[in-house]
């Protein structure tokens, strides 16, 4: 079973090869939407990217306040 | 459809639908490739009236408040409805707030009934201020077996027993309490009636009509005006259905269209240009040769269908494209924010009318709205049957202030006389915009007469609630300005927000301070965020309870400095 930094780090890993952004220049609680310069429309594509990492299903409203990393990973975690 | 002239309330009417449509299709739930539910109009009876029973039993009675907190779905209407059959006043809030916005909002307008998706009540529960909650009954949708409800009630325990009373109304009594901008200011409660909605419907539907077998995919939040409307109230006293879709991702939204045979969707410009952007990137990828054939179809139907829509031809010219939107789409609309009106010609030219319209949620929705007698990309339509409309001391060259008069106005702010008398004058609606109506009765916009933006998400954003992001800045004074409002620029586009520094006596503005202010501004959800600052030596001018007296400070920033000297970009 992941723990949350794990799953916290695959979250960052995945992200910033899908939206081309260098890994180090991400943390976890950054502010996602600022660091990858995205939209509430491109989250769900991340959202989608991450339901098939993870296997598991993960509605539209699980962004719904998730402004930072770690709080997405929290939010997947607890679906894990 | 119903004759709604024969109705008092939204209550009445809702309540003859299933009597005139008992077998057809209302509603459709669909989540991905799911189906979760689809419900004829007797159905969906049967399950309204059970909530309203419940309602009743625990007290709920004519003119009691009820708020809902959803994403678009069976349950939003199912709960709209048996408030209505009630007698109750809906208070349909913004699901994509924060939880201290809703507490804020569900007190200032003392709902006694809260239904809520439990995702959303997790939230609340976990705000600071929950404890001041005063809601009686919350009802909590979806939740899973093992949630703490903390005190709240699940969605399907609420049922009663027997037929529930229906709860007449009449035209001027309220139905809804909307509220049309964000909390960190005043927060603006528009109390609509049912004379309001049936009034914008007969409007609306006179224009584009639906009837049964008319499928409405309603994506944008129903809690907002234009949902409320086109994608409840007008379908259902018409007998057509509505599909909800759980999730907005674009391959379902797109699924969607085909599947199930949409006939008329709403979107905001900014997903409307996404639209745009994706098409282009397909026709770009097609080979040489298809390319230029879609091209030399795309002109032909341009030609053909430059006074009027044809949709029949359209559909024929450019079959694959059509079938892509499932073949039955007879319009989108737009609204909510300026519109780029090559985009409008761009879907027109491929046979797909977009109705781009002007409304405010203090008017009932819809003020004006193209009818494509012809298309016009350049305007925002004409006024709806029934609405009248001037221009408030127009220039020389026709600009001014667009007033507007008619049936659908709401009746007030809610527990705000002061801002109401200021927003309604000897029975007009000021709307605090910039138009001129042309010689062919269209309203043209050209910026804004009030202190807000617009996103392109349709979202407005009032400077007075960006302020307190800034408070406590060291300098002797901070307030924030939509930029247009300083430099009016007579035409829409370009918004963006501008903080005014007036700094103490002698302090440099170094940059630890622009540092703090970068900081402070990325805090902020990114449609709030400043794009720059101007610095200003002068105290700001202040009336007697020291509110800053913007208008004024505004004139003499303007008359001092120009726009592209002044704003620092962040």
């Amino acid at each position: 079973m992941r723990t949350l930094d794990q799953t916290i780090e695959e979250i960052l890993g995945l992200a910033a090869t899908h939206f081309k952004v260098p890994r180090e220049q991400l943390s976890p609680d950054d502010d996602l939407f600022k660091k990858l310069k995205i939209d509430s429309l491109q989250a769900l594509e991340l959202l989608t990217r991450l339901e098939h990492h993870f296997s598991v299903e993960l509605p539209d409203y699980e962004m719904q306040g998730v402004s930072d990393f770690r709080t997405l990973a929290e939010r997947i975690q607890a679906r894990l | 459809m119903l004759d709604l002239s024969q109705y008092n309330s939204l209550g009445a009417a809702l309540r003859d639908a299933p009597e005139r449509w008992p077998d057809e299709v209302c509603l459709i739930e669909a989540d991905r490739e799911r189906e979760n539910c689809r419900l004829t109009y007797r159905q969906f009876k049967e399950a309204t009236l059970l909530l309203a029973r419940f309602l009743q039993d625990r007290g709920f009675a004519a003119g009691d408040r009820a708020a809902i907190i959803m994403t678009n779905q069976s349950k939003w209407l199912i709960s709209a409805y048996a408030v209505f059959h009630s007698g109750g006043v809906l208070v349909p809030l913004d699901y994509k707030l924060s939880a201290r916005e809703h507490l804020q909002q569900l007190a200032h307008s003392k709902a006694r009934v809260l239904i809520v998706e439990h995702h959303l009540w997790r939230s609340l529960t976990q705000a600071e201020g929950f404890a001041d909650l005063r809601v009686k009954t919350v009802l909590v949708t979806e939740a899973p077996a093992k949630m703490d409800l903390a005190g709240a009630q699940r969605w399907e325990e609420a049922k009663g027993g027997g037929e529930p009373q229906f709860v007449a109304r009449e035209r001027k009594d309220w139905a809804c309490i909307v509220y049309s901008s964000g909390t960190g200011g005043r927060p603006k409660g528009c109390v609509l009636t049912h004379e309001n909605y049936l009034e914008q419907c007969v409007a609306l539907t006179s224009l584009y009509p639906f009837w049964p077998g008319v499928r409405y995919l309603s994506v944008l939040p129903t809690n907002h005006a234009i949902d409320f409307m086109v994608g409840f109230i007008g379908p259902f006293t018409c007998g057509a259905t509505v599909v909800h879709l759980r999730t907005l991702r674009p391959e379902y939204v797109r699924d969607a269209f085909p599947r199930y045979r949409i006939t008329y969707m709403t979107l905001v410009p900014l997903v409307l240009k996404n639209l745009e952007r994706g098409l282009r990137a397909r026709f770009e990828a097609l080979p040489k040769h298809r390319r230029a054939m879609l091209n030399a179809l795309i002109a032909l139907n341009r030609f053909l269908t430059g006074r009027r829509p044809n949709l029949m031809l359209s559909r024929l010219l450019l079959r694959q494209v059509h079938a892509a939107f499932g073949g039955k789409l007879r319009a989108l609309f737009v609204g909510g924010a300026f519109m780029d009106p090559s985009t409008l010609q761009f879907f027109y030219d491929l046979g797909i009318p977009v109705a781009n319209a002007y409304g405010l949620t203090e008017a009932g929705t819809a003020i004006t709205v193209n009818d494509f007698k012809p298309f016009r990309a350049d305007t925002v339509g004409k006024p709806l049957p029934g609405m009248g409309i001037r221009i408030v001391d127009p220039g020389a060259d026709g600009i001014g202030e667009v007033a507007i008069r008619s049936k659908t106005v709401m009746s007030q702010y809610l527990d705000d006389p002061e801002l109401t008398a200021e927003t309604i004058k000897d029975g007009w609606l000021m709307t605090g915009d910039l138009g001129r109506i042309d010689a062919g009765g269209h309203l043209q916009l050209f910026g804004r007469v009030k202190n807000m933006i617009v996103t392109e998400g349709g979202k407005n954003v009032y400077p007075e609630d960006i302020e307190n992001a800034f408070e406590g800045l060291p300098v002797k004074e901070v307030c924030v300005f939509a930029a247009n409002y300083i430099w009016p620029a007579r035409a829409l586009g370009g918004e963006e927000l501008v903080a005014v520094l007036h700094p103490d006596t002698g302090q440099e503005i170094d940059a630890a301070l622009i540092s703090e202010l970068v900081s402070r501004n990325r805090r902020l959800p990114d449609f709030k965020c400043i794009g720059g600052y101007v610095v200003w030596e002068e105290d700001f001018p202040r009336t007697a309870s020291m509110k800053i007296k913007r208008g004024p400070l505004a004139e003499a920033i303007r008359s001092k400095v120009d726009r592209t000297s002044a704003v620092v970009k962040l």
